[in-house]
């Protein structure tokens, strides 16, 4: 479990992110949601120490990850995969190689155990027979799908998907919401998804946190969001007179 | 001015990231043989073009600017002689590579930046200004002599070779200037500046580029700054090792 624990932070005196308390379940998908500027995507970088936090700890399965030295936070580190909004992808690499990077600098692998591992990471993520192909030789979906690979090559603890959905059709983006929540509850791990995308929030979302105004606004299952009376969260979810009906259909239906 | 104490502290925080003991050996050493590649044999072609017209030119102007016979024609190799050895082959060739390979570096980099790859390597774990900068800053200051002396051969050959082939200077003459009075120390000099020239064309280079922000306007604008500020840092270093070390 990740327990994020009354953060602050600020930038030059302005306040980003407000005394946020929040948990994140383990083998469960845990949203983050909120508009553009909210603080949803500076309390990610603050959690996986991309960012330090003015105020407030986080605890990766009990251990204080902010008063680490740089090293133990090295190891924690090791456990944690991210999937960027842009993949991230090291351009310089092939596929095999982007995957195979992680498990070279960290793990005692043999080179044949990492190729094995390689092919089961491409095999979990349906890019089978991709191997020597450049990130810039693929589309956008399988790049997605080359991330997560790179992201579970570890078989990390903790997975962070940064608005995983951006750029990608509707059914592609359905394949890689699938895929995400297949391997949280695959292999147990906690796993935090940052999007805007109301389809995934509400189909692979188990815990959904609402950031509104640097705040923690709102947390809770993808049931409880379609009976909410919380305004904001309602006014974000659900902007169009099209979505308000789908909610209600959804509402009776459950 | 507190602008240069807040580079100055972020260059050094930098540097001391930088030389943290890497976490695999065996992959660093794969990278270094790859920037040297990049860096140093990718560069030769250009390293020995320029050092080859310049030893002629310095050689045809020497002959042009003596026209007074109490001055001896030999004075034409010493000339060339000691421009290519004191000044051209280790700081104008390290000017030449602070366009050439600085802006690479810093393009590189920053790209890498804006792109979020770097953030993918700190969150895995890997030391990225290690990573990334180590192997460059140690592959530039193991090839750079190795380049200095080549624009020293070709300088030297291409000035006999036009000297001679347009009769401005016998052979005899040319080598006579080549030798004479020849100090070994100067050349122990210029190899000294090559390697802190590359030190700081990779190190400044890679600082512009790691701390980029924006998008590709910014990696542009990185690119430029790391060749300005690598040029103004070879000229004052070139000043302050020519103090302590001929003076």
């Amino acid at each position: 479990m990740i327990q994020v624990n009354n953060i602050s932070k600020s930038f030059d005196g302005n306040d980003v992110l407000k005394d946020i308390t929040v948990n994140f379940h383990p083998g469960k998908v845990n949203f983050i949601i909120g508009r553009s500027g909210s603080g949803k995507s500076v309390l990610t970088k603050c959690i996986v120490g991309l960012m330090e936090v003015n105020k407030g700890e986080i605890l990766f399965d009990e251990r204080n990850f902010t008063s680490m030295d740089r090293w133990s936070r090295r190891s924690v580190r090791q456990e944690m995969g991210m999937l960027f909004q842009g993949s991230a992808l090291f351009d310089s690499m092939t596929v095999e190689e982007n995957i195979m990077f992680p498990l070279k600098m960290f793990s005692k692998l043999s080179p044949a155990e990492i190729k094995d591992r390689v092919d089961f990471c491409l095999q979990r993520v349906n890019l089978t027979g991709k191997n020597k192909l450049y990130p810039s030789e693929i589309s956008g979906g399988m790049q997605k799908r080359t991330g997560i690979a790179r992201a579970i090559a570890m078989n990390p603890k903790y997975l962070f998907c940064d608005e995983p959905n951006s750029g990608l059709d509707p059914q592609t983006a359905i394949v890689i919401d699938n895929l995400i929540r297949e391997i949280t509850y695959e292999f147990n791990i906690t796993t935090v998804v940052v999007s805007h995308d109301m389809n995934s929030v509400i189909e692979i979302g188990d815990y959904i946190n609402f950031i509104y105004q640097g705040q923690l606004w709102w947390s809770g299952n993808k049931n409880e969001i379609l009976r909410t009376n919380n305004q904001e969260l309602n006014d974000f979810v659900f902007p169009s007179e099209f979505m308000k009906e789908i909610r209600d259909t959804l509402r009776e239906s459950r | 001015m507190s602008s240069i104490y807040r580079h100055i502290g972020r260059y050094y925080i930098l540097m001391v990231n930088v030389f943290t003991r890497p976490e695999k050996g065996k992959v660093y050493r794969k990278l270094i043989v790859e920037e040297i590649d990049k860096i140093g044999i990718q560069s030769l072609g250009i390293v020995a073009l320029l050092s080859l017209f310049m030893g002629a030119v310095v050689t045809l102007q020497t002959a042009a600017n003596i026209d007074s016979g109490w001055i001896p024609k030999w004075t034409i190799g010493y000339t060339t002689r000691q421009t290519m050895i004191l000044e051209f082959s280790s700081t104008i060739v390290s000017l030449i590579l602070s366009g050439k390979v600085g802006s690479n570096i810093a393009s590189e980099i920053g790209t890498m930046r804006i792109t979020e790859q770097i953030d993918a390597m700190d969150i895995m774990g890997v030391n990225s200004a290690s990573y990334l900068i180590l192997p460059k800053i140690v592959a530039a200051m193991f090839i750079f002599p190795f380049m200095v002396i080549l624009a020293m051969a070709c300088g030297i050959s291409a000035g006999a070779a036009i000297g001679v082939s347009t009769g401005v200077i016998s052979l005899t003459d040319y080598q006579y200037g080549l030798t004479y009075y020849f100090e070994p120390f100067q050349v122990s000099y210029t190899l000294i500046k090559s390697v802190v020239f590359a030190f700081i064309i990779t190190s400044v280079s890679s600082y512009h580029g790691y701390y980029t922000k924006g998008g590709a306007l910014e990696v542009g604008q990185s690119s430029t700054r790391a060749v300005v500020y690598s040029i103004v840092l070879i000229m004052i270093s070139n000043y302050v090792i020519t103090q302590l070390l001929l003076l």
